[in-house]
């Protein structure tokens, strides 16, 4: 049997600023994990994949990250992923600064 | 010190113009960002984690003091005001935006400085001896010979898309401080049986993910014969370097593969064809380096006031006692400025830390500063009478912690805080272990020892070459801490052995408590320190203080 897929969002950082980003359902990138599209689906998943591939102009390196639901939305797995939607742990830079996690 | 000439001002101008336009392109969608890349990492422009990078390159870890200045203007101006340095001697910016970078390299081009080749698998920022010029165990300056490969190397046609990126390290001393042994290739200037000065040259050093230790592949060079040798030898790599594997791409890997005897045989033979069309370097520019590194006017003046000083004074006795080292001008010191303040992350300094540096320098240091690639600042031309004035201003930013070679002057790579390759975090155990040991009052007690953090294993935090190496590792989802020990970073490198089963975050900083008090446990006085009583005792008493549960079982 196949492995069961484990749902993912996209993310990629926003071109000028480098910011971590989440691709939304409605195809807005987010700086806010909790409103991405938790993408259930693999052929869905490559699908948006490529969509934001496209977008050259706005963001780069995106790729696929697991993830779950959470109370608040769609929350991170791995740690990695959890240090990207928060920023640094020696100074509240990044996201932590913006107030915007 | 050296001063761009007008070639080297108008090539980095080009550069940066044309790199503007890179990143306009970039910008507007013209370029993908596989396009981009290669361009931006020739200019030390990465993407990490939260944000891009900056990596400036500070060649030979040398700065003026208008150079930190304007170090500390682009923190400021464009980045979060704190700069990191980098065990090789670079600094990194760590929150830039794309569309300013090109406007920060041309800052830097206004003090001579740059990001040309601190990326890529080309042949990177030079590095040296931060003691260079004032060491009193010096033979030969390293400098000059570190700006002269520079120049050779910088935009070297045949040397831009090496296997893999190649590092040279350059010692003029007895002592190894540049760790030439880690290098590609490493120079270690040394006195010929008759007289003479050359080079003793090292090939195939390297950490990472296969640490070797450098092996001589000649040992005595010529001075004159410097760059058709060098040339050679990565001319041979270049040539006979794999590029199906990432991980056996590097030059240790080429050494190791074919043998050194086989290796030297190519090199010796491709030196004999460079050194027949080789016209030389142009003497202009040989006398315009060799002039650039000429002593400072040192001064004849009396250091009684410091000796008084130190005896009134416990804190600044403290100081003087660990942050200083033998100068080989009478009546002056190589002063150590420590970013490793209990707490601090390793090698950050803030833009009012770097501006007091600059000043500091101006006035009592012949405008000098060097970055040691163990992360901290140094201003290497004190005299003695001006120590206790220099050590009240450190004070007021924060830079006068008395820790230089203790356990809290740590090395720690920016690790999972920062970088894209990290596997785990380096900063917040550095941070852990430097409070923890200040907070059980065992540092001085403690003594000598080096702790090198890395968060990955390409090991840019030089754990394998620590007493006490820390590597971060990522298993199974979980932040793991792998422990060796009894590494060497000087001429008689040593990497270090891995000691078992690795920990978990929260296990890290104990166990390292558990290895400092088995040492103050076994050495025979205070005089032997962490590495010595590693040498004469072997790993088992500090497996045992890791891996209690397990000793406890082999004892019933």
């Amino acid at each position: 049997m196949a492995r069961a897929f484990i749902p993912k969002v996209v993310t990629a950082n926003a071109l000028i600023e480098g910011d971590v980003v989440y691709l939304t359902a409605d195809d807005i990138w987010s700086r806010n994990h909790a409103e991405a599209e938790l993408i259930e689906d693999e052929a869905h998943a490559q699908l948006r994949l490529l969509k934001a591939d496209r977008q050259r102009d706005r963001v780069v390196g995106a790729y696929l990250a697991d993830a779950r639901m959470g109370d608040h939305g769609p929350e991170p797995i791995h740690f990695r992923e959890a240090f990207r939607t928060r920023g640094p742990s020696n100074y509240a830079h990044g996201k932590q600064e913006a107030g915007n996690v | 010190m050296y001063n761009y000439t007008d070639f080297d001002t108008a090539y980095v101008a080009s550069r940066n113009a044309q790199f503007r336009r890179q990143v306009e392109r970039r910008i507007s969608g013209a370029l993908t960002e596989d396009e981009f890349r290669p361009l931006r990492l020739m200019n030390g422009l990465y993407l990490q984690l939260h944000a891009y990078m900056l990596r400036v390159a500070i060649p030979y870890g040398t700065l003026k003091s208008d150079q930190m200045r304007q170090l500390a203007m682009i923190a400021d101006r464009w980045d979060k005001g704190y700069g990191h340095f980098t065990t090789r001697q670079n600094i990194q910016y760590n929150w830039p935006k794309l569309s300013d970078v090109p406007d920060i390299l041309d800052a830097l081009g206004e003090v001579q400085m740059h990001a040309i080749q601190t990326s890529g698998n080309t042949i990177r920022n030079v590095t040296a001896d931060h003691f260079a010029g004032a060491a009193a165990d010096e033979i030969g300056d390293p400098r000059p010979t570190a700006e002269l490969v520079r120049q050779w190397s910088t935009d070297h046609p045949e040397f831009q898309f090496l296997p893999r990126k190649f590092k040279i390290g350059v010692s003029g001393a007895a002592h190894d401080r540049a760790v030439t042994k880690s290098h590609d290739i490493g120079l270690r200037i040394v006195r010929g049986g008759n007289g003479q000065t050359g080079y003793e040259v090292l090939v195939g050093g390297g950490l990472g993910r296969t640490p070797m230790v450098g092996q001589v592949i000649r040992p005595f060079l010529k001075k004159e014969d410097l760059l058709p040798y060098l040339e050679a030898i990565v001319s041979t790599y270049n040539t006979m370097g794999r590029r199906d594997n990432k991980y056996k791409a590097r030059i240790k890997i080429t050494v190791f593969e074919n043998g050194m005897e086989k290796f030297r045989d190519a090199v010796d033979a491709r030196f004999e064809e460079v050194k027949r069309d080789w016209t030389g370097v142009n003497p202009e520019v040989l006398a315009h380096i060799e002039q650039s590194f000429l002593p400072p006017a040192f001064r004849n003046a009396p250091v009684d006031g410091y000796e008084t000083a130190r005896k009134a004074d416990p804190v600044f006795r403290a100081w003087t006692d660990t942050n200083l080292t033998e100068h080989r001008q009478p009546g002056y010191a190589i002063v150590t400025v420590s970013l490793k303040a209990h707490g601090a992350t390793p090698g950050d300094a803030t833009s009012a830390q770097m501006r007091l540096l600059a000043d500091l320098a101006d006035k009592y240091g012949h405008g000098e500063l060097r970055i040691s690639h163990e992360q901290n600042v140094v201003l290497p031309h004190v005299h003695k009478s001006d120590l206790w004035a220099l050590h009240a201003s450190l004070k007021t930013e924060a830079l006068a912690t008395a820790n230089f070679g203790l356990v809290s002057d740590i090395i720690a790579c920016p690790g999972m805080d920062y970088c894209a390759l990290a596997t785990a975090r380096s900063i917040p155990v550095a941070q852990e272990i430097a409070t923890h040991v200040q907070a059980i009052g065992l540092e001085e007690d403690i003594g000598a020892l080096k702790i090198k953090i890395s968060g990955c294993i390409n090991a840019c935090g030089h754990h394998h070459v620590g007493h006490i190496g820390i590597l971060g590792l990522d298993r199974a989802g979980v932040e793991n801490y792998q422990i060796t020990l009894g590494g060497d970073h000087t001429e008689n490198m040593v990497i270090g052995e891995r000691a078992g089963p690795g920990f978990a975050y929260d296990e890290i900083v104990p166990a390292i408590e558990r290895l400092l008090r088995a040492y103050l446990d076994v050495r025979e006085d205070a005089s032997e320190t962490f590495i010595d009583a590693y040498r004469r005792l072997g790993p088992a008493p500090f497996k045992a203080a890791l891996y209690p549960d397990e000793a406890a079982r082999d004892a019933a």
